[in-house]
């Protein structure tokens, strides 16, 4: 029972990621590359009826880790305080930014709003792979000082950084070199996923454009991905352990690179969502093979102290659990119904939505 | 520890306060917004149309303004209230779980649609998309009530060893006999905000005179919906949740009441006066004898136990606090039946249009359903003090262990800033549209 809303977690994380994903790139892509009104309105047409559904995808993905897991909500929450209150802000931001913009016509109003909206994506970007890295390197659980919890088991507090800025160090922050480095990896596949959402959707004129900017990042996040996988066993040495455990876990890489090698072929696309499907792949495989490589452990310790949080020891009790199931496929009955709807009405290119406008 | 639960409370307060303004009029507006098309359905009259797209912009915005003070609101159970989540999320996590699923999908799908699809949709679909957004807005209201319901009245539940409160029923969350006074008497406030919106700015179109033939239309429409929703609110649903304060919350419903010393032969009802918490009294007081036994009871002389009865730590934390909400939203829920009963009587009698002084008052009245809502909540929230999960949990149990007072006191900070941007551009964008107004019809 646990396993299956482990899954179940991790399905919706991933659906949010390659959702909202494309929001944070089209916010990226706003940022650096449109330069003209109609470039900039091509762009949030493509994402204005969209988004807003898509961000529910991390709220229900929250409710989820509240209801199932509701030790690792606790925990997690409280001891990464600060970036989430953060990154609620930039939520905020990057909304209030999409939606305020086009209620004034004023080229001062409309400036701040696009910076508002660009800047928050792009942060938003880096520090969602900032989290993946803090869930990766693990947490001081219990907060241990010389061998002695000073919390609860399962309780910790990380600063923003500390002065060392190292994964490895005693005491740990948010940010250090590897997590930032998994927020830059995160901050360019998004921009490239982005970029072929708006293939994918508008006409815009930057197009043509957007297709040499994929070609170009990939080429930085194949580097940055070998990188990656080579710093990798600096925090977990024995990262493959699981996929000889369990090979089908291959598929996930496999998926991975399919997607990303396959977006070096973009310019010849004949189909525009083709880009968007491959990014798409590398995203969904990129993550499920991190969820992969440290299951079943969903926060993992990094004293000897206290255990790793688990997928079994954080879970609420099996009652809940199966009740929740029964309404939970009726939810996602309607949620893939209300998914085609939307996504037929709104289908094929949206460069005329006119979105925000009133 | 003192000042970590205090910020806390403070956040958690300040966060929900703002947010409600904005929720207590889309579920309201939604369902006006929902009857404006309905109209244009059947009369075929452009008017109604106009008007329904009018008030869309207004709930647009105060939708995008909901969503976005909403999602902390979701993850402060976890970052300030961690061990409350941990102890209690099997049982609360369900309903929030659920809110999540079933009405943020829906809302947040159809808005789209909604705002954007009406010639895509032709009006019929349009009308569908509006009601679909009306009832995954009400739905999620109803989810957060349960949830607020099982915190002032568990139900459903066992507790473990370790503390942890476990689901034994899941029906029983739903069958609460807390929930569904609490869920109807919020949805008709929500209403009642709605109500004197419409009419407030229909009464700005028609004193303003322009617009005059969408002023009377918001006024009569707004007058309407709020003498019926004003009339609800208190009875029968207002006159069911405080009996159920009464029943299981005595200590609660002492102190909301004013009630220091139980009274032999029946108690008194307070319409006014200042708690004085050092001399256990009630200061200036004005008060009528024996009424509040008989609304409570049916009995003139029914015993209500006062605050004298129980143990001083099981006081409500704020007493004054909570005294003064409730009798403010008593006595603006008053307020209003009896200026929309007038309002109603000078509308049958066709000289609504005419009658300045209920127009002028009409408009003045604009803030006061926010007062009553907010005064409302903290009714209920001040007196399910000092506990979270009434009567097993306390508040000063659930905050979060590791989160210093400074870490929380910066972020309250930042909400208070970021806030006030938000509130100031509300106001801005709203004032914007309602200075436009609704598009001129052609005839």
């Amino acid at each position: 029972m646990e396993l299956f809303w482990y899954i179940v977690l991790v399905i919706m994380l991933a659906v949010y990621v390659v959702l909202d994903g494309y929001d944070f790139g089209a916010g990226i892509i706003h940022l650096f590359f449109a330069k003209t009104e109609k470039d900039k309105k091509a762009i949030t047409s493509a994402i204005g009826p969209f988004w807003d559904a898509n961000e529910v995808w991390l709220i229900a993905s929250g409710g989820v880790l509240f209801f199932a897991f509701p030790t690792l909500y606790a925990s997690s929450f409280s001891g990464f305080y600060l970036p989430l209150i953060m990154i609620l802000w930039l939520l905020i931001f990057r909304a209030i930014g999409l939606e305020l913009r086009g209620q004034v016509h004023n080229r001062i109003w409309e400036t701040i709003w696009d910076k508002a909206f660009g800047v928050a994506s792009l942060l938003l970007a880096l520090f969602f792979g900032v989290a993946l890295g803090n869930v990766v390197r693990g947490v001081n659980l219990g907060m241990v000082e010389n061998g002695v919890s000073t919390q609860e088991a399962h309780y910790f507090f990380l600063p923003l950084w500390n002065p060392t800025f190292s994964p490895q160090a005693e005491h740990l922050g948010i940010i250090d070199w590897f997590t930032l480095f998994l927020g830059v990896v995160s901050v360019v596949a998004l921009t490239i996923h982005g970029a072929n959402w708006i293939i994918f959707k508008t006409n815009s004129s930057i197009n043509d454009k957007l297709k040499r900017v994929v070609y170009i990042l990939n080429f930085v996040l194949l580097a940055l991905v070998v990188v990656s996988l080579l710093i990798w066993h600096i925090i977990e040495p024995d990262p493959f352990q699981n996929f000889i455990q369990y090979p089908f876990m291959w598929l996930f890489p496999i998926i991975t690179f399919i997607g990303l090698f396959g977006l070096f072929k973009v310019r010849t696309f004949k189909k525009h969502g083709m880009g968007f499907l491959f990014s798409s792949m590398f995203l969904l495989g990129g993550l499920a093979s991190t969820v992969a490589s440290i299951f079943p452990k969903l926060l993992p310790s990094t004293n000897t102290v206290n255990p790793s949080l688990t997928l079994y020891n954080v879970a609420a009790h099996e009652y809940g659990l199966s009740v929740g199931m029964n309404w939970f496929f009726i939810a996602l009955v309607l949620v893939i119904f209300y998914m085609v709807v939307q996504y037929r009405v709104f289908k094929g290119k949206m460069d005329d939505v006119g979105y925000g406008e009133h | 520890m003192e000042d970590m639960l205090f910020y806390d409370r403070m956040q958690f307060a300040f966060t929900i306060t703002f947010h409600y303004l904005f929720p207590q009029l889309t579920m309201g507006l939604s369902l006006m917004i929902v009857y404006f098309k309905w109209k244009f359905l059947r009369s075929k009259l452009e008017k109604y149309n106009e008007a329904a797209k009018f008030w869309m912009k207004i709930f647009a915005l105060n939708f995008a303004m909901g969503v976005v003070t909403g999602i902390p609101m979701e993850f402060q159970f976890g970052t300030n209230w961690a061990k409350f989540s941990e102890l209690t999320g099997g049982i609360i996590g369900q309903t929030l779980a659920m809110e999540g699923m079933f009405s943020f999908f829906l809302e947040s799908s159809f808005l789209g649609l909604f705002l954007f699809g009406e010639k895509l949709l032709g009006h019929k679909l349009h009308f569908v998309t509006g009601f679909l957004v009306f009832l995954g807005s009400w739905a999620s209201g109803f989810l957060i009530i349960a949830t607020h319901s099982w915190m002032q009245f568990p139900v459903g539940y066992e507790i473990m060893e370790n503390g942890k409160f476990v689901l034994n029923n899941f029906s029983a969350l739903f069958s609460n006999p807390w929930l569904w006074p609490s869920y109807l008497h919020n949805q008709l406030a929500s209403v009642i905000t709605s109500s004197f919106v419409v009419a407030s700015i229909g009464a700005f179109y028609i004193l303003n005179k322009k617009h005059s033939e969408f002023g009377q239309l918001f006024v009569k429409t707004g007058v309407v919906f709020g003498l019926i929703s004003s009339v609800l609110v208190a009875f029968p649903t207002g006159d069911m949740v405080a009996k159920n304060v009464a029943k299981h919350q005595p200590v609660t419903f002492a102190a909301m009441e004013g009630i220091f010393e139980t009274e032999q032969g029946g108690s008194e009802i307070v319409l006014i006066g200042q708690p004085n918490m050092l001399e256990k009294k009630l200061d200036n007081k004005i008060a009528v004898p024996n009424i509040l036994s008989f609304l409570t009871y049916q009995d003139w002389d029914a015993e209500i136990k006062g605050l004298n009865e129980f143990d001083a730590k099981d006081y409500p934390t704020n007493v004054p606090g909570l005294y003064y909400s409730y009798h403010i939203m008593v006595g603006l829920g008053t307020i209003f039946i009896g200026l929309m009963l007038l309002a109603t009587i000078q509308l049958y009698r066709k000289k609504l249009y005419k009658t300045k002084w209920i127009l002028w008052s009409l408009l003045f009245m604009l803030p006061f359903p926010y007062i009553a809502n907010t005064t409302g909540w903290y009714t209920s929230e001040l007196g399910r003090q000092p506990w979270l999960v009434y009567n097993l949990m306390r508040t000063s149990a659930g905050a979060s262990p590791t989160v210093s007072s400074g870490n929380t006191l910066f972020t309250l900070l930042g909400f208070i800033g970021l806030y006030l941007l938000l509130g100031l551009l509300f106001l801005m964008l709203a004032g914007k549209i309602i200075n436009k107004g609704p598009h001129i019809l052609k005839h």
